[in-house]
């Protein structure tokens, strides 16, 4: 049965139709082209399909997309400013050396949105916890953690200053 | 895309019921991600669902003038976790859901869902039973309550009725006040993980701290439902806080306990847990109380 | 800029923004979706089918099964094609398999417009099995009555037998051949894991004309191409392989494990576009896994630890196909020999030996975990024995200075090992610890262990080593970079980037590499695996670039009128060798060189290698432990890796290498084993039961090296991607052993394990219920 999918997609509202059986991430990706949304296990066990839901973070393979209905979708496509610059996020994984084969980078990034945009000063164990619903095999998670510290300092700071 | 047959979102409890009572074959959708896992796996393959994801009513938690906590049963477990009224009231059963999967199952998995799937190894399962929870189920014909230690028959298994939903679950006040809780959860791995051994240990302590009134030791994955070692607990009541008390809590709940040997764990591992667990979980509870367990 | 600076990964950009493209991102619309129907049986042959309820599923396009697929066995393994077939991979299997050897056999096909009628389809179709005993071991696969699983290429399952002597004499004589020598005997051995690449096994396939397309997340593009060629019994030219960016392989894509069912399923249907779709359980159960092997180990030492003689006897099992086959068990027991030398001799005997666990391939070590930890919980327990400090017994024996290998004759050209052990003991402060460690009491307790490795770099002389590379310039004075090679997250595309800017002197957003490979028009490469590209591929970047900064000076010198001799390259601009003076920028050069009415000239170079080169790398892992032994858990207080690689290409690059296998090792000590049932089924072959480590299960993971310029490597390199897996488990394992005292000689150290291990040392008192 298709329905018709009205929500907000990278700041963005959009109308599609839907197959009521299909995925969040199903959607985004055949749908609307997102394919930084990756479909790694389909059971939300490896979050590299974690995409923003109203500001929280979930695994988009079993979220049926009708659920996202009037919600605030975000994912990494939607990070880069008007002028295309990249998000301090997004560099950050960049100067880390964050990314090897690249497949968890996406839904990371997204987790690491919710949790910058909370505005608190984690620690780095803290952090670990934070992105625990994330498997990599090829970083260990260092680097990563290396990228997130560094940006949650830096967010941290900045908002100190303002 | 999921091989799902017919999909019904119900938008309010009413609606929810009658849709169930229309389709004898229909499954209750909430969060997701037990349901999706299993159509996908093929077990559930073709299913009929009746979502009641996005409830309003289903929704959130409150406290009555008499400190009963109210938490609707669709409440997901990050939004439990922060709750004021849970950090405030019982923080045991904040943490315990705190530790189901990881952040983004957080975000979408319901304790309703959790409690409804039957499972002897939910992490809010223990720590319900330890707070005598009273679970609010409502059908064609009106609403029941019933007792969370009479809700499990068997694993996987519960009382609930076809056409039944879960709206709430109620924790009165007498059963949180005064009491240090501590929920530890065992798994292999620390998070994504699925309890190897649950254990919830709630203790409220003589007015001058030096022994145990009341004693509440439950575990999840030490049998087919999740249990309560009753006789423990009262052998415990009354006891002074001293250290052969904890030798003889893990001797006793090892002895409440049925764990089973599987491919996952054999039981000998699993009474040996059952005995550690519940000897930290009950010496974390008592600090939790305001004791000393270094006597 | 160039070699040995940290720059940023080229691909980095596009990875963050979504904008990198892996296989199932490239889907057309309108493909077909195709599901493999797996064998429900472990050891069987498949009788017939009953297709009818399948085919009445709406949606159902074809179905293909065993019966109708050509008659032609090949290999999977992504080595070199071999001329002499005789002496090449084993041809054990065909595109659907009638002839059942695991749990999950590819039997049969289904073909449907969308995923959930290829879903239903393929649970509605019915087969009728001859079933045969289950075979769940090595012990099993070897008795006498064992049905042979492969009886037209081996009378037993026994895969290859292989074995070496160095030295005089054999270990038995050794024995009595100097009066007070102490022996240690062993037996040791590791699980099955898997590689849990994060992008599942993927590709989809059609025609244009009549070649076939495949693109596929695969790390052996080039080979794909050849084995889909072989296994339809088609010219290799007709087909095209498209490899983009990938999710990870670690050895897993370093088979041809769908694409030729891929490939024939487009041919069977006129050339239509068909998407096969592996899930993440058929890729942890049904493609490749690490070979589970165990081996008995016995060593003969002086008293004052000089080792006379060791001897080593390793089972691999290799499941129910032979992919990369005996070569792994050849790896392990021949870095038996090269980290230590005995005195007298040292022995190896290596039995790869079919079962019916799930076919096992290379995984990122090849061998070398497993023989590391063999080798390793032998040093560290003959060291007791020897009451010995195991560290003082290492350094006594290990790998000489100036070894070189008798079997293959690779020279360790450079041998850092010693100053990764003196580097890594300082600033662990190993000492310290192993002293304040020493006698630890109660429930929680603390220990370190140490271990460590030789690696060798690509695979020359076991097999062949080539590589080919092309540049041109382009009118702006910049380079396209082409290779054959792979990057599969590693790293590579980066460092031939950084080799091109080194080599003809550019600056590196002057160096555009493709990553894509395509074989129609990818240079020649044999693919990412064996630690190899950097060091083989490399050389064909080096050669490359020097051919084509010839070109350029020898152009620069007919516009500057000036003998090229006197010229340079540097950060873009033709200089004056001596002064270094900029004399004209490459853009100017190359726009005219390119379009000169006088002397049209296109600037470009193309080199093949072929490599008859190899050297040692080596290092080792330091790991503290707490331990809390009535629950059986582990955890690392601190892990320093210390690499002997040759110079860094890209340091920051190479760190997040060592991170990455030293995440692996841990895994492979603590928490990952595919496990099975009696009927041969996987019991977790997904990421819930499979425990890969989250991030609250890896400690901080520090890493160092020692750079020693490597005379055989093009930039002084050697062999990085594999190593920083080795070590960690048996560095584990041996710090457990000072914490604890107990010896655990199976791999992993799971919970359950370790509480069993405690109870029976008598550090458990078993739990006795009051009923």
């Amino acid at each position: 049965m298709y329905k018709t999918l009205t929500m907000t997609v990278n700041g963005s509202e959009v109308s599609i139709p839907v197959d009521e059986r299909e995925s969040l991430a199903d959607s985004l990706r055949n749908r609307l082209g997102l394919t930084s949304v990756k479909k790694g296990c389909e059971v939300g066990e490896c979050g590299a399909c974690t995409v923003l839901v109203d500001g929280e973070a979930i695994d988009s393979c079993i979220y049926l997309s009708l659920w996202a209905e009037g919600r605030r979708v975000m994912t990494v496509e939607g990070l880069k400013s008007p002028t295309g610059e990249l998000s301090p996020i997004q560099q950050a994984f960049i100067d880390e050396a964050a990314t090897q084969c690249g497949f968890c980078t996406p839904g990371i990034i997204m987790s690491a949105v919710e949790i910058v945009g909370t505005g608190k000063r984690y620690t780095r164990e803290e952090l670990r916890r934070l992105i625990s619903g994330h498997l990599c095999r090829c970083t260990g998670y260092e680097s990563i953690l290396n990228a997130m510290v560094r940006i949650v300092e830096e967010t941290c700071d900045r908002n100190a200053k303002e | 895309m999921y091989d799902i047959e017919t999909y019904y979102q119900a938008v309010s409890i009413e609606d929810a019921v009658r849709a169930l009572n229309e389709d004898e074959r229909a499954i209750v959708i909430s969060g997701g991600s037990d349901v999706l896992i299993q159509c996908r796996e093929g077990r559930l393959a073709g299913c009929s669902l009746v979502s009641i994801h996005g409830i309003e009513e289903l929704m959130g938690i409150s406290e009555t003038p008499d400190g009963e906590v109210i938490i609707r049963a669709a409440t997901v477990f990050s939004h439990i976790t922060k709750s004021p009224i849970i950090q405030r009231t019982m923080p045991m059963l904040g943490y315990a859901v705190d530790q189901v999967g990881g952040p983004q199952i957080r975000n979408i998995g319901t304790i309703g869902g959790n409690v409804c799937n039957g499972v002897t190894s939910a992490d809010s399962a223990s720590s319900l039973w330890a707070l005598n929870a009273t679970l609010e189920l409502v059908s064609r014909e009106g609403t029941r309550r019933v007792l969370i230690r009479e809700f499990y028959t068997g694993a996987g298994k519960t009382v609930r009725k076809h056409d039944e939903i879960l709206t709430a679950i109620h924790i009165a006040k007498k059963d949180y006040i005064d009491f240090g809780g501590c929920y530890i959860k065992y798994g292999k791995r620390d998070a994504m993980e699925i309890a190897t051994l649950g254990c919830a240990a709630m203790v409220k302590l003589t007015p001058d701290k030096t022994a145990v009134e009341e004693l509440r030791l439950a575990y999840g994955v030490a049998a087919p439902t999740p249990m309560r070692c009753v006789n423990t607990e009262a052998m415990a009541q009354g006891a002074p806080i001293h250290a052969e008390l904890f030798e003889r809590i893990a001797a006793s709940a090892a002895g409440e306990v049925k764990p089973r040997t599987s491919w996952r764990a054999s039981k000998e591992f699993r009474l040996q847990l059952v005995s550690e667990l519940g000897k930290r979980a009950v010496k974390q509870a008592i600090i939790n109380a305001g004791g000393k367990t270094d006597v | 800029m160039g070699v040995r600076d940290s720059i940023k990964r080229v691909d980095a950009y596009d990875k963050v923004t979504g904008a990198a493209k892996y296989t199932a991102d490239l889907l057309p619309t309108g493909a077909l979706i195709a599901k493999v129907v797996r064998s429900t049986i472990a050891n069987g042959r498949v009788k017939s089918f009953d297709l009818n309820e399948a085919l009445a599923v709406k949606g159902v396009v074809r179905i293909f099964t065993c019966f109708d697929v050509p008659d032609i066995e090949f290999a999977t393994a992504g080595h070199p094609y071999v001329l002499d077939i005789a002496k090449g991979d084993v041809y054990d299997r065909k595109l659907l398999n009638e002839r059942v050897r695991v749990f999950g056999d590819d039997i049969a096909a289904v073909v449907a417009v969308d995923d959930v009628a290829a879903a239903r389809a393929a649970r509605l179709v019915k087969v009728d099995y001859e079933e045969f005993a289950p075979i769940l071991s090595v012990e099993d696969a070897l008795k006498p009555e064992a049905t042979p699983l492969h009886p037209n290429l081996r009378e037993t399952n026994l895969l290859v037998h292989s074995s070496y002597s160095v030295g005089t004499g054999t270990y038995e004589e050794a024995k009595t051949s100097e009066p007070d020598l102490i022996e240690f005997e062993g037996e040791y051995s590791t699980q099955t894991v898997q590689h849990c690449h994060l992008e599942p096994v993927q590709s989809f396939a059609y025609m244009e004309g009549n070649r076939i397309t495949v693109v596929s997340s695969t790390q052996i593009p080039h080979i794909a191409r050849r084995v889909v060629g072989q296994a339809l019994g088609i010219p290799w030219a007709l087909v095209r392989i498209i490899k983009p960016y990938i999710g990870g392989g670690f050895g897993n894509k370093q088979d041809v494990l769908y694409e030729p069912l891929n490939a024939y399923l487009t041919q069977q249907l006129g050339g239509k576009l068909v998407k096969l779709e592996i899930t993440r359980e058929e890729t942890m159960a049904c493609t490749r896994v690490r070979h589970a092997i165990r081996a008995k180990v016995k060593a003969l030492a002086r008293p004052d630890g000089t080792l006379i003689a060791r001897k080593i006897e390793a089972y691999s099992d290799q499941g129910g196909y032979a992919s990369h086959g005996h070569s792994i068990c050849a790896n392990c027991i021949t870095m038996f020999k090269q980290l230590y030398h005995d005195h007298r001799v040292t022995e190896g005997d290596g039995y790869t030996v079919y079962t019916n666990h799930a076919t096992a391939g290379a995984m990122r070590g090849y061998g070398i975990p497993q023989s590391d930890f063999f080798t390793e919980c032998l040093i560290e327990d003959l060291a007791e024995k020897l009451g010995m400090d195991s560290m003082a017994l290492r350094l006594k024996n290990c790998l000489p200075i100036g070894y070189v290998d008798p079997g293959t004759g690779i020279h360790a050209y450079t041998n850092g090992l010693r100053d990764c052990v003196a580097k890594g003991r300082e600033r662990f402060h190993w000492d310290e610890k192993r002293a304040q460690y020493a006698h630890e009491t109660g429930d929680i307790r603390r220990g370190v262990g140490f271990a460590m490795f030789d690696y060798k770099t690509g695979v020359y002389p076991i097999s062949l080593e080539v590589s080919n590379c092309r540049m041109f310039m382009n009118e702006d004075g910049s380079v396209n970079l082409h290779m054959g090679a792979t990057e599969i997250g590693q790293g590579a595309d980066t460092v031939f980037t950084q080799m091109t800017a080194e080599t003809v002197g550019l600056t590196e957003p002057n160096v555009h590499i493709v990553s894509t490979q395509d074989t129609d028009v990818s240079p020649f490469d044999l693919g990412a695996y064996g630690s190899r590209q950097t060091y083989v591929s490399g050389q064909a970047v080096k050669r490359a670039g020097e051919i084509l900064k010839e070109k350029v000076l020898d152009y620069a010198g007919y516009k500057l009128k000036k003998p090229a001799a006197e010229l340079d390259v540097e950060k873009d601009w033709v200089v004056r060798k001596s002064s270094r003076d900029r004399l004209l920028s490459l853009a100017d050069l190359a726009l005219e060189a390119q379009y000169s009415r006088d002397r049209a000239e296109r600037l470009f170079a193309e080199a093949s290698i072929d490599c008859h080169e190899n050297t040692l790398a080596s290092g080792c892992t330091f790991a503290e432990v707490e331990v809390d032994i009535p629950l059986g858990k582990v955890k690392i207080l601190n892990i320093l890796n210390v690499h002997d690689s040759g110079i860094l290409i890209n340091p920051k690059l190479a760190e997040g290498q060592v991170q990455g296998g030293m995440s692996m090792g841990i895994g492979y000590a603590l928490f990952e084993e595919l496990l099975y049932d009696e009927k041969g089924r996987p019991l977790n072959d997904n990421l819930l039961d499979y425990k890969l480590p989250t991030a609250l299960d890896q400690p901080d993971l520090h890493s160092a090296f020692v750079e020693l310029c490597d005379p055989s490597g093009p930039y002084g390199n050697k062999a990085l991607g594999e190593p920083p897996a080795i070590s960690p488990a048996p560095a584990i394992r041996n710090a457990v052993l000072h914490a604890t005292g107990v010896h655990f000689n199976t791999l992993p150290l799971s919970p359950q394990k370790l509480v069993e291990g405690f109870t029976q040392a008598g550090l458990i008192k078993e739990v006795r219920p009051n009923v």
